[in-house]
């Protein structure tokens, strides 16, 4: 699609949600507007796409109560000012529409969670992204490495990066909007995603890319989403299964699900986002107790989480039930780095390539 | 000589004074800042009861004023019968005398330690014996007495004797002085406003510390003493049978029917039948096997309740109410009293009430007020079975939040009254778990609630058309604006959405480039006028209706309209000025009123 017909389309579906409030206003009816519910307990599982999406659970904003109506003013101003930014061909980011709605008196927003959320719903609405609004987001992407070859649409044309011979230590970095990235070719027989940049590091410095021809993204804690559109980007294209290696604690076992599984947040578009056959590399509970890794025990908000994961659906596996039983009756959690205590290659030259074998990957 | 020797020497008996003197805490005098609430407790105690029994409206005063350094005087005084001067001494000078423990009925004291145990205590703290001054009516001379107690004997030892002047005509004053400190001076107020509240036909004056408080009182009615009653033949124990059958010359059937409460000829024969002996035979020669078919037979026929009317004295759910708004400024009040119960052959009676809103702090747990015979329990609340009680209700059902006690701008009281209130010490700070009471309170609380929770779905029903007025009349315009300006067409009419959600008198005022507008649109079905108050610093010259009349106080312009409001009509004036100040309609019920001022 080009930029045009993008902004077209944008534009478009926007008025159209005016246009529906317009339409019931002038019926005599109360403006209202329709949404999925947005939580742990509205997400199904999608066969066809094998992604996790909102369920049939909407919930009704009705400006009938004070509440409500101040949402709908305020998406209506919203809806306003982007269609506004698309006509004038500019773009902002997040936070600073959160800044520009100060003016906007009984429509300013009282926190930027708020304004997030709202642009969230109107990707709901309009089934786009909200790239296509011109919203940036402010967050940089994560930092790929390894071997691949791509091409990048930048301010002052293409260019054309290898992400091992054409970077620097740190990588490539992913920006924000991946659609202006064309992957060209690869020479990999897998993707590895960190959570930790000192892992990321030490993969890099141990050469396991070029041992295991691995392209290594750091996922900078839990990935942006030109992170997870990358890493669905690079599974869909080209086929590399990714691996997800993280810490071994309840929150990070979250960075994974939302690679393979798809964010509650964003579970409108888990299509574009998720990477469904992404697999769990570690640290896995097993792993703390059969490596007898250093560990910490767990707090009470961890044990919490814990048992939360017990009710997600996404983690309602056989193999995700196992190992977090197991780690709450462990009462342990460990880091990536703490493989680090067998020696520093011992990550590379012995967990990882075991565990890869394990997964029947190499 | 045999250790057992040696020990039998050390051995003696102890009198009650000795014992109390060890064991303070028992009675409530754990700590000097508590002794000084026991004292006037038990003093304010015994002025209730007594001015109950002679049937005058109690008129209490307590004064509590610093002697030197940790000693402090408190006297109370009180226009009851007062005390012939032969029986002073005992009251004040002797442990466990005292005239109503021998009998069934409710009252604040039962056992007779409590005053006495304040003057043990002045007399052990400060060695300064307790005044007591009576008279017991206008014909006869005041008395004034100075009396300590005889630890080793428990017998009142007299100082002083005295014929006095005093300007009551009767009544009883005592002044004890002991060593204490008022740092808990506001506890003991409240535990004077609370007595208040259960005692609404007292007045208590209170001097602290050159401070005075008044208490006054909201009932001009006297409460009628209760009378004693006999026992209840369920729940007796064997014990008390038996020395009552011992002590008894009629016939067995004649024996339960003047011996026990609610017991006919019909039911005394029953309980013969049921236990299988002769109503004729002498009561007093039943044998220990028939003494036992008899209470188990006595426990199987059904008997109606205790004559509570007669022993027990409820406060009663318009004087708890009174008495509860007369001290605690509330939004919602309600008292509950349940009928009259039994456990272990005693009478008791559960009140209730359930305040809500008003001054109650809005946060943390609910205020809670525990009454055990019209005397507020103020220690130990997490021992006590009413806390219990309180805490068992799941409240979330009547729409307040809790976590274990419910939580919110909430106050519950509880009163117990019985012939034998089961506290769980002799301090009687704390209710035992009693499975009768527990539930009575229980279902009066319960009852409560669902009142409550009719009173908060009703207010916020009411809140929440207040919002949806507030959402149509202020927000929706708004929406409807920025809707148009995003589609490119003139603003959408919102007013068939104002009538179709409010069926009210809508009025809204706005002020926008120095013109002010005002609209009244009637969603309702009433016909009629109304009028219309619009005071601010504009004269309004130039209105587009003239004001039916208009009025200035100081820089303030009050315009009056009289508005037709038929059915479905809108009605409009417009003015130069700068808006501000208030609006109002008058001649018609509030309810139907919505008044949007957009300027504000």
């Amino acid at each position: 699609m080009s930029k045009e017909e993008m902004d077209n389309t944008a534009k478009r579906k926007l008025i159209e949600i005016a246009c529906r409030w317009y339409d019931q206003m002038t019926g005599g009816e109360v403006p209202s507007i329709s949404l999925p519910t947005r939580t742990k307990r509205n997400i199904e599982y999608d066969d066809e796409s094998e992604v996790w999406k909102y369920g049939d659970r909407e919930s009704v904003r009705s400006a009938g109560n004070a509440k409500s109506a101040l949402h709908l003013l305020k998406m209506a101003y919203v809806i306003w000012f982007l269609k506004k930014q698309i006509l004038e061909n500019r773009s902002s980011t997040l936070r600073e529409l959160y800044y520009i709605s100060e003016g906007w008196k009984k429509a300013k927003f009282g926190a930027q969670d708020e304004s997030n959320f709202l642009i969230e719903d109107l990707e709901i609405l309009t089934d786009l992204q909200r790239e296509a609004f011109h919203l940036r987001p402010e967050e940089d992407g994560a930092t790929i490495f390894g071997p691949l070859r791509l091409k990048e649409l930048t301010r002052r044309g293409d260019r054309e990066i290898h992400c091992q011979d054409d970077v620097g230590e740190a990588g490539y970095q992913i920006p924000n909007n991946v659609e202006s990235v064309d992957f060209l070719d690869h020479d990999a027989k897998f993707i590895i995603a960190i959570e930790t940049g000192g892992m990321y590091a030490r993969l890099i410095e141990n050469g396991f890319d070029a041992d295991h021809n691995a392209i290594l993204v750091h996922l900078k804690g839990q990935p942006a989403r030109s992170t997870r559109r990358c890493l669905n980007k690079l599974n869909e294209k080209f086929g590399i299964p990714v691996v997800v290696f993280t810490d071994g604690d309840p929150w990070s076992y979250r960075i994974y699900a939302s690679v393979a599984y798809g964010a509650i947040k964003s579970a409108h578009m888990s299509e574009l986002l998720a990477t469904p056959k992404a697999q769990f590399i570690g640290v896995q509970p097993s792993d703390i107790r059969d490596y007898n890794l250093p560990s910490d025990k767990l707090t009470e908000r961890d044990v919490a989480a814990l048992q939360a994961e017990l009710t997600d659906p996404r983690f309602a596996t056989d193999y995700w039930k196992e190992q977090i039983q197991l780690q709450l009756s462990l009462n342990l959690k460990s880091e990536q780095q703490a493989f680090a205590a067998k020696g520093l290659d011992f990550v590379t030259k012995e967990y990882l390539p075991a565990r890869l074998t394990d997964m029947g990957i190499i | 000589m045999s250790l057992a020797d040696e020990l039998a020497k050390k051995q003696r008996s102890i009198s009650v004074a000795e014992f109390f003197e060890k064991n303070k805490h028992l009675l409530g005098f754990d700590s000097p800042v508590r002794g000084i609430i026991t004292t006037v407790k038990e003093a304010v105690d015994n002025s209730l009861d007594a001015c109950e029994e002679a049937m005058v409206l109690p008129d209490i005063y307590i004064g509590i004023k610093k002697v030197s350094g940790e000693v402090y005087r408190i006297i109370v005084e009180d226009n009851g019968p007062g005390i012939v001067p032969d029986q002073i001494p005992y009251v004040f000078g002797k442990l466990l005398y005292g005239s109503r423990f021998h009998q069934i009925k409710q009252s604040r004291g039962q056992q007779g330690i409590g005053i006495s145990a304040a003057v043990l205590y002045a007399q052990l703290t400060t060695g300064v014996p307790t005044t007591v001054i009576s008279r017991t009516g206008a014909g006869s001379p005041a008395w004034r007495f100075e009396i300590q107690i005889d630890i080793e004997s428990n017998e009142p030892e007299i100082i002083r004797r005295e014929e006095t002047e005093w300007d009551r005509t009767h009544g009883t004053r005592v002044q004890i002085e002991f060593r204490s400190t008022l740092a808990a001076k506001k506890r003991l107020l409240d535990y004077l406003k609370y007595t208040s509240i259960v005692n609404p036909h007292a007045r208590i004056r209170v001097e602290m510390d050159d401070e005075a408080f008044l208490f006054e009182r909201v009932s001009d009615e006297v409460i009628a003493c209760p009378e004693p009653i006999q026992p209840h033949p369920h729940g007796i124990e064997i014990g008390n049978l038996k020395r009552m059958l011992a002590y008894s010359d009629d016939t067995l059937e004649d024996f339960l029917v003047n011996g026990f409460a609610r017991v006919g000829t019909k039911t005394a024969r029953e309980m013969c039948r049921l236990a299988g002996l002769q109503g004729d035979m002498k009561a007093r020669t039943l044998t220990p096997g028939q003494q036992k078919s008899l209470i188990d037979a006595m426990q199987q026929v059904r008997v109606p309740a205790p004559p509570t009317t007669q022993c027990l004295s409820p406060i009663g759910e318009t004087l708890i109410v009174q008495g509860l708004e007369k001290e605690i400024q509330m939004d919602f009040v309600s008292a509950r009293t349940r009928p009259s119960s039994v456990y272990a052959g005693n009478p008791f009676m559960v009140e209730a009430a359930i305040g809500y809103g008003g001054k109650l702090p809005p946060e943390g747990n609910a205020q809670i007020l525990r009454f055990a015979n019209r005397v507020p329990l103020v220690y130990q609340q997490g021992a006590c079975a009413i806390t219990g009680c309180i805490a068992g209700i799941n409240w979330k059902t009547y729409g307040i939040s809790q976590s274990g006690l419910p939580i919110g701008p909430l106050l519950i009281l509880v009163h117990i009254a019985s012939t034998n209130v089961p506290f769980t010490s002799e301090s009687k700070d704390a209710v035992a778990s009693i499975p009768e009471i527990e539930r009575e309170v229980t279902l009066a609380l319960q009852d409560l609630g669902r009142e409550l929770k009719t009173y908060l779905s009703r207010r916020d029903k009411s809140r929440l058309q207040e919002d949806r007025a507030r959402a149509v009349c202020a927000i929706i315009p708004e929406i409807a604006a920025k809707v148009a300006e995003i589609v490119e067409l003139p603003p959408p009419d919102i007013s068939p959405i104002e009538g179709k959600i409010m069926r009210k008198l809508v009025t809204r005022r706005e002020t926008r480039d120095g013109k002010v507008v005002i609209e009244v649109r009637n969603y309702t079905d009433q016909k009629g006028a109304v009028t219309l108050y619009d005071t601010s610093a504009d004269t309004a010259e130039d209105a587009t209706v003239k004001p039916d009349f208009s009025t200035q106080m100081e820089q303030e312009f009050t315009k009056v309209w009289q508005v037709p409001i038929e059915p479905g009509s809108v009605w409009r004036v417009e003015y130069s000025g700068s808006g501000g100040g208030s609006l109002d309609i008058r001649g018609i019920d509030q309810k139907y009123v919505v008044t949007v001022d957009l300027d504000v």
